[in-house]
């Protein structure tokens, strides 16, 4: 028996996030260069900053629900209505736009939507103990068809200069406000995931429910508050997204939830639980928001690109598993 | 048993009270209409039972649906004389194909059902487009036959309902009368005792997404004759719905759980609410907050309390018997 | 000979759980498997039922080598089994879970091949008779109690044409009628010449009822021959490899003043009017059979199910009880049963296993230390004597022994007053075992209350100042250590009449 191997280190501590880095993180960095590289060949002006800036506007709302997805999937738990909440956020910042609140008013309005619609997820979920895959669908639809119903054929539009403004803010130059709150978030997240008692918790959680409730871990309460903060941060890409497009229309980021989820299990987030890192999670965003830019650049239409996703995605999930079964062969 | 029972006297409440304010919903030219339209969603709603009984989820269907569907429509468009018939099974056969491969990835890369299916929901909703360039195919450049024959009538009801009528027979003899049926059950019940009672469950599990596919496939070219339009949108969010008729239906997510009988029972609910609004003139965005309404309740009211708990005292005056 | 099996070995990782099964059964014989648990006996077992695949050694079948590729293979082969873990389909009828995986299907007319639910009704009643039982068929096997369950899992076994047939622990949850039902079965099935493996760690039964035994040692054979040559003594000698005195290292430890006092407490459907009290320093044994509602209660007062009525008080306090959050602040430690599924977070290394229930208490707030950390975990490893290169290790790289011993010192860490350990030692290597026991002496000799839930008899005996039986959720009676040391084998037949009623 060889004995080559180092220590096994535990799946989710800080220091094996720095060796899987070795693996999936680097291999998304990698991708992720030739992405820009590509783009930058494509088109002279990708890398100029103007032109930066505007393609992380594509994909920053996506990327800030991508952050509580991960420590929900983290927790074996999962979030299929985070678009419709999106949606209902926007109705109701559209409602008081309508009605002449001010930009402090209609931010507030979209954020306690969001809160609002998450605790219900949330209460549905860990409080009554329900699978969470039907309660979001049936949220899903519970949401987008409110804002269906109350928008019918029509779409808001008058929306304050001082509101949509909000969306081309920069908080220095080439930094819109909203991509620096995604950093600042993104940075916040994999603190207390990667370094805090709460995130121990996750993995503790995502690893062995059971195990974890019978180490006093309150396991619903956690869920809860995850499934919530998801509704926010939801609310919170609404109100962006509101400002960056100007419109809220019955169908606004209708599909969305797919290519969130996409993001965090492309960034090596494990369905089963237990096991990722917001590092690879911000790598997937910015892998996927590069190449759907770059693809945009020369007008390859936005299906083909899901459709790239959708195989990028099952290719991710496979190798690993056949890669498994090889080394398996191998040795036996 | 008893869940069925109050369902379908929802069912029938609900049919009573929207006839009392609409007189013309309880017609047979209604009904008629309504197990026409609701064909589709049961003979998907039945497959899509058979893959969650094995505590799965296939979120690909619609997607298969439009992409059997496009695919039968371009042969019927390019070769306008191929008997119906062939075009009617190309759509299973490809289908069966889509469906094969997320149960591969399902049965033998064990990849959890939800990820490959909302993968590879999105890989053939693209292959639809790159298959059609994006163009449609409307109903004149169909065959006529293609086009008829779903709504074509055989002792007055149409060849639609008639195939899900087999379909319900077909569900219910393979679920009871046949080794597959029962290993799904037994499965989906206890994934790992199956092992130890023999069942080949990599088998089992790569059968029902493969029927998923092929089901989904039929209903992919029944679906476009009857509409008369192949796009590569077609049924979009149509799963959500299939799913929701499960779960109304009460087939339990968790596996193991759920008949022919209340999948079939959720399938006419929904039927019902999506045909009634119109004749009620209500809105048909409603559609989707009522079904979202009524997913809600159904998984509320199906929650199992404590399915595992034991029960341990027994009354004393039963001890020693 | 039927079967024959020699030079058998298998490997999990690096953990070696069998690596010489030796067997062989004979047609109208019963062989008793003996050894302790984590000897390697259900390791065994499934190579012979097809669920592991050896990594070497033969198996001959009638003479013939075979390789059982999967239980379907061994179950046509006719070898069939009734496993340690309960193979169970709680939502489908008695009848089909008898018949699962085998479904009787007409073999003419239109209906060919489709199953036959009238033969299937009529091969379980069938069954069901040979066993001498009456349950209903059509009910749902869920709404089963434990005993009944047994049953059903023991007529599967029988459905099959079986020639071996392999009973892994088929006694442990049966009371005493139900025991002897089963050893008249058993007589039954050898005059049908059948073979039979009997695995149970009861020696009155294994004399009783075997004919042959093989006693297994740490994954390894180690002899064979015929019970009616051998003695208790001597196979015990065989199976632990040392003297019997040795095993309990049971001191005497003045007993102090009672710490936890629990008053009536009840649950509306598994234990009803549950009194005791514990003091420190003292050992409190709780025994009874597998599904007596012992579990449940300790699980109770661990704040993970909610109670319909009683109180509990802790140094004279009463004390609510609402999550474990709450039972570890005040000083209430429980030692799951199932180690792997409740105990222990298997992935995780072991130093975040121990440190996880009192993170927030070494950390100072919400940042983590490793270094606080480490020492704690560091500590109480080494206080356990935990083998492993280091604290970064994954538990589930540990054996059995160890990962309980990790369980155990995270519990430690939390520093309690009263430590609950349900079945601490079950399918934990010798050496380790005896390391809990004598671990539990430490315990109570610093003034620790102990309760120590186990269905092993010796245990409990060797162990315990005064022992609480109970039986089907009820408490049947508190038994003195005087009442039970100072005759073993009269002690041993008070203890288990009081668990079984019988």
């Amino acid at each position: 028996m060889t004995n080559f191997n180092l220590t096994p280190l535990p799946p989710y501590s800080f220091t094996w996030g720095l060796r899987l880095m070795r693996r999936w993180e680097v291999l998304l960095a990698v991708l992720l260069l030739l992405v820009m590289v590509g783009n930058s060949f494509l088109s002279p002006y990708f890398l100029d900053p103007y032109n930066l800036a505007d393609a992380t506007a594509n994909f920053t709302e996506k990327a800030m629900i991508a952050l509580p997805m991960a420590l929900l999937i983290i927790v074996r738990e999962i979030d299929i209505s985070v678009a419709s909440i999106m949606a209902l956020a926007s109705l109701l910042i559209g409602l008081a736009a309508e009605a002449g609140v001010g930009v402090p008013g209609l931010v507030a309005i979209g954020l306690l939507t969001g809160l609002a619609a998450g605790l219900l997820n949330g209460t549905l979920i860990a409080g009554l103990g329900l699978p969470s895959i039907v309660v979001t669908i049936g949220t899903l639809s519970l949401f987008r068809g409110i804002t269906a119903v109350v928008l019918g054929d029509r779409a808001i539009t008058a929306y304050p200069e001082a509101f949509t403004d909000l969306a081309t803010m920069k908080v220095i130059p080439f930094v819109s406000l909203e991509f620096a709150l995604f950093l600042a978030l993104a940075a916040v997240f994999a603190l207390v995931l990667h370094g805090t008692v709460i995130g121990r918790r996750l993995y503790a959680i995502g690893l062995n429910p059971t195990a974890a409730r019978f180490s006093g871990l309150n396991v619903r309460r956690t869920k809860l508050v995850l499934f919530t903060l998801t509704g926010l941060l939801a609310g919170l890409a609404a109100v962006f997204l509101t400002a960056r497009i100007g419109s809220t229309r019955p169908n606004i980021a209708s599909g969305w939830e797919l290519e969130i989820i996409t993001m965090v299990i492309l960034g090596g987030v494990s369905i089963a639980g237990g096991a990722g890192t917001i590092g690879g999670v911000v790598l997937a965003v910015f892998l996927l928001g590069m190449a759907g830019f770059g693809m945009g650049l020369v007008n390859v239409p936005g299906i083909v690109m899901s459709t790239l996703i959708g195989l990028l995605l099952l290719i991710a999930v496979a190798v690993p598993q056949l890669l498994a079964r090889f080394r398996r062969g191998g040795e036996g | 048993m008893r869940r069925d029972f109050i369902l379908a006297g929802v069912i029938l409440g609900l049919a009573l009270l929207i006839g009392w304010r609409a007189p013309v919903f309880l017609t047979l030219a209604t009904l008629d209409d309504i197990a026409t339209d609701t064909a589709i969603l049961a003979m998907m709603a039945l497959a899509q039972m058979l893959v969650i009984l094995t505590r799965g989820i296939d979120l690909s269907v619609a997607a298969m649906l439009a992409f059997c569907g496009m695919a039968a429509a371009l042969v019927g468009q390019a070769l306008p004389e191929l008997p119906v018939g062939l075009l009617l099974i190309l759509g299973p056969a490809v289908g069966l194909g889509l469906g094969a491969i997320n149960g591969a990835f399902v049965a033998w890369l064990n990849v959890p059902p939800i990820v490959v299916t909302l993968a590879s929901m999105s890989l053939y909703r693209g292959a639809t487009f790159l298959l059609s360039g994006g163009l449609w195919v409307s109903s004149h450049d169909m065959p006529a036959a293609f086009r008829e024959f779903p709504t074509e009538r055989l002792f007055g009801l149409t060849h639609l309902v008639w195939l899900a009528l087999l379909a319900v027979l077909l569900a219910y003899g393979v679920l009871r009368y046949s080794r597959f049926g029962r290993s799904i059950y037994t499965y989906g019940g206890n994934p790992s005792a199956a092992r130890y009672v023999g069942i080949a469950s990599k088998r089992v599990l790569f059968s029902v997404y493969a029927i998923s596919g092929a089901v989904a496939g039929l209903c992919g070219a029944l679906w476009v004759g009857r509409y008369g339009i192949a796009f590569t949108d077609a049924a979009q969010g149509f799963e959500l719905q299939i799913i929701a008729a499960c779960v109304i239906g009460g087939v339990s997510i968790a596996g193991g759980i759920g008949t022919v009988l209340g999948c079939l029972l959720g399938v006419i609910f929904l039927g019902i609410i999506g045909n009634a609004l119109p004749i009620m003139a209500i809105s048909p965005f409603w559609q989707m907050l009522i079904f979202g309404a009524v997913i809600l309740a159904a998984v509320t009211i199906n929650r199992q309390k404590g399915r595992a708990a034991k029960i341990i005292l027994r009354p004393k005056t039963a001890e020693g018997g | 000979m039927v079967l024959t099996v020699e030079g058998l070995k298998k490997s999990f990782g690096a953990i070696s759980a069998l690596s010489d099964g030796r067997l062989s059964l004979m047609p109208g014989r019963v062989t008793a498997l003996i050894g302790e648990n984590g000897a390697g006996k259900s390791t065994l077992v499934k190579i012979l039922t097809g669920i592991y695949q050896p990594d070497a050694g033969s198996l001959r079948l009638d003479g013939v080598e075979r390789v059982f590729a999967a239980p379907q293979v061994a179950q046509a082969a006719g070898i069939s089994a009734v496993h340690q873990e309960t193979v169970m389909f709680d939502d489908l009828s008695v009848a089909e879970n008898i018949c699962a995986g085998h479904w009787p299907c007409h073999t003419r007319g239109w209906r060919k091949g489709m199953i036959d639910w009238t033969a299937l009704l009529a091969q379980a009643q069938a069954v069901l008779d040979r066993l001498g039982v009456s349950l209903p068929l059509q009910a749902r096997c869920g709404d089963l109690s434990i005993a009944q369950k047994h049953l059903v899992e023991m007529a599967r076994a029988l459905c099959h044409e079986s020639r071996v047939l392999i009973m892994d622990e088929p006694t442990a949850a049966l009371s005493h009628r139900e025991i002897a039902d089963l050893y008249r079965l058993v007589r039954h099935l050898k005059t049908q010449g059948i073979a039979i493996l009997f695995i149970s760690h009861k020696f009155d039964e294994i004399f009783e009822i075997a004919d042959d035994y093989v006693v297994m040692r740490d994954g390894a054979f180690v002899a064979e021959g015929q019970i009616a040559d051998t003695t208790t003594d001597a196979l015990v000698a065989m199976m632990v490899g040392r003297a019997m005195g040795a095993i309990f290292p049971k001191r005497s430890v003045p007993i102090g003043a009672p710490i936890l006092e629990v008053r009536g407490l009840s649950h509306p459907t598994e234990f009803e009017d549950v009194s005791f009290t514990v003091h420190a320093g003292e050992i409190l044994g709780f025994y009874g059979l597998v599904g007596a509602g012992r579990s449940e209660v300790m699980q109770a007062l661990f704040g993970l199910t909610p109670v319909s009525g009683g109180e509990i008080s802790l140094d004279g306090q009463t004390l609510r009880v609402n999550s474990p959050k709450d039972a570890i602040a005040a000083g209430i430690a429980y030692v799951p049963e199932d180690r792997q599924g409740q105990g222990a977070i298997l992935p995780m290394s072991i130093r975040d296993n121990i440190t996880l229930p009192l993170l927030e208490r070494i950390t100072g707030g919400w940042l983590l230390s490793p270094k606080n950390e480490g020492a704690i975990a560091e500590t109480f490893a080494r206080r356990l004597a935990v083998k492993a290169p280091d604290w970064h290790c994954r538990v589930d790289t540990l054996s059995g022994g160890n990962q309980q011993k990790v369980v155990i010192g995270k519990w430690l860490a939390t520093t309690p007053r009263v430590i609950i350990l349900d079945e601490p030692t079950k399918g934990i290597d010798v050496g380790s075992k005896a390391k809990v026991h004598d671990f539990m002496s430490d315990l109570v000799a610093e003034g620790l209350a102990v309760i120590l839930v186990s269905s092993e008899l010796p245990e409990v005996m060797g162990m315990a100042d005064r022992i609480v039986v109970m039986q089907e959720g009820r408490p049947y009676g508190s038994f003195e250590r005087a009442d039970f040391a100072t005759n073993p084998a009269q002690g041993a037949a008070m203890l288990a009449r009081a668990a079984t009623g019988g």
